[in-house]
């Protein structure tokens, strides 16, 4: 889904620009004080390695379409969404800047709408699943792919509101959000199924450093002997 | 909750290993047998008749423009460098700025 530069006019531009380094600039300080420790840095380096890979690996989703992971939803429910929102604008500055992957003055749209939009729906989606589903470690991988299928769409209808804004060609708007929706959906099972098995690698490994676990799990919570006076 | 105990099943420092090197193996082989068809964006522009207003970007001479390397002849060859470069740089990114927050934050948290 990586905008082009040229999609959207320069006053848009600029603006998802302003909009996404103050987003950055706010997940900086929320990922210091909220989400990364010495214990689960290693792991956000990890994450945002996976991503650039994995994009790099598009799937066939028919008719001469595919797509390929976004990561969001993924990094958001393995590092928390501030620390997911900074893994992605890395993989999506070094995209743009290295290899030509996605507009340097569509920057900010991108991140924005992959590393913003992505990231805190399909983390709200996962812990909303969450809040559903049994209290186990396996429900994680569950909600992190209920994340996923719908971060993807929403995302896609998010550039479809940038385009409404901004756009550089007329075209029929509804038209642009229902195919946009509709193949993002398709891509979006893709990302599904691909962020289940990854998720579900890391809590089988190492459970206490997911992100959404905090909380979840027994074996590591505080018992204090009690003192007998 | 089942199955978690006290003691990681495996060390953070096996963990990333094993990931990155995972990584590694996606972004310099896997990468190869991509699907080659436009991207739903792609797809959804030019049946839409808008892609012609994409600009090239200004990084599109890049040595390493669109995922290959200029001078390697060999596709495969030039994709997997690429991805290793592209996964190395990300990866020193990443854990250099996660290591200066959580320095800073260890500092601060310090009196």
């Amino acid at each position: 889904m990586h905008v082009p530069d040229g999609f959207l006019d320069a006053p848009t531009s600029v603006a998802t620009g302003v909009v996404a380094a103050g987003v950055v600039g706010a997940s900086l300080v929320r990922a210091a004080r909220h989400e990364l420790d010495e214990r689960t840095a290693p792991l956000a380096g990890l994450v945002a390695v996976f991503v650039f890979a994995a994009q790099m690996v598009n799937f066939p989703v028919g008719a001469g379409t595919s797509g390929h992971l976004l990561g969001a939803a993924l990094a958001a429910v393995l590092v928390g969404p501030a620390t997911a929102t900074l893994c992605l604008t890395v993989v999506l500055a070094v995209q743009a800047f290295l290899f030509a992957d996605g507009g340097v003055t569509a920057l900010g749209t991108n991140v924005l709408l992959m590393g913003v939009v992505g990231v805190w729906v399909g983390y709200g989606v996962a812990r909303g699943a969450l809040a559903l589903l049994p209290r186990k470690l396996s429900s994680i991988p569950v909600a992190a792919a209920a994340g996923a299928l719908v971060s993807v769409p929403v995302a896609a209808l998010s550039f479809t509101g940038l385009y409404a804004l901004g756009g550089a060609a007329p075209i029929p708007l509804g038209a642009l959000a229902g195919t946009m929706v509709g193949w993002h959906l398709l891509i979006g099972v893709g990302e599904a199924v691909i962020t289940f098995l990854a998720v579900t690698s890391i809590v089988a490994a190492r459970p206490d450093l997911v992100h959404v676990a905090r909380g979840r799990l027994p074996a590591l919570e505080l018992r204090i002997p009690e003192v007998v006076a | 909750m089942s199955g978690t105990t006290d003691r990681p099943r495996i060390s953070t420092r096996r963990l990333v290993g094993v990931g990155l090197a995972v990584c590694l193996v996606i972004a310099g082989i896997v990468s190869f047998y991509a699907s080659s068809h436009p991207d739903g964006l792609e797809y959804v522009a030019s049946s839409l008749g808008f892609e012609s207003v994409a600009r090239d970007s200004a990084t599109a001479g890049s040595p390493l423009a669109d995922y290959s390397v200029r001078g390697v002849s060999d596709g495969r060859l030039a994709g997997g460098l690429a991805g290793v470069v592209g996964a190395v740089v990300v990866g020193l990114l990443m854990f250099g700025l996660v290591r200066i927050i959580g320095r800073r934050r260890g500092s601060a948290a310090r009196p």
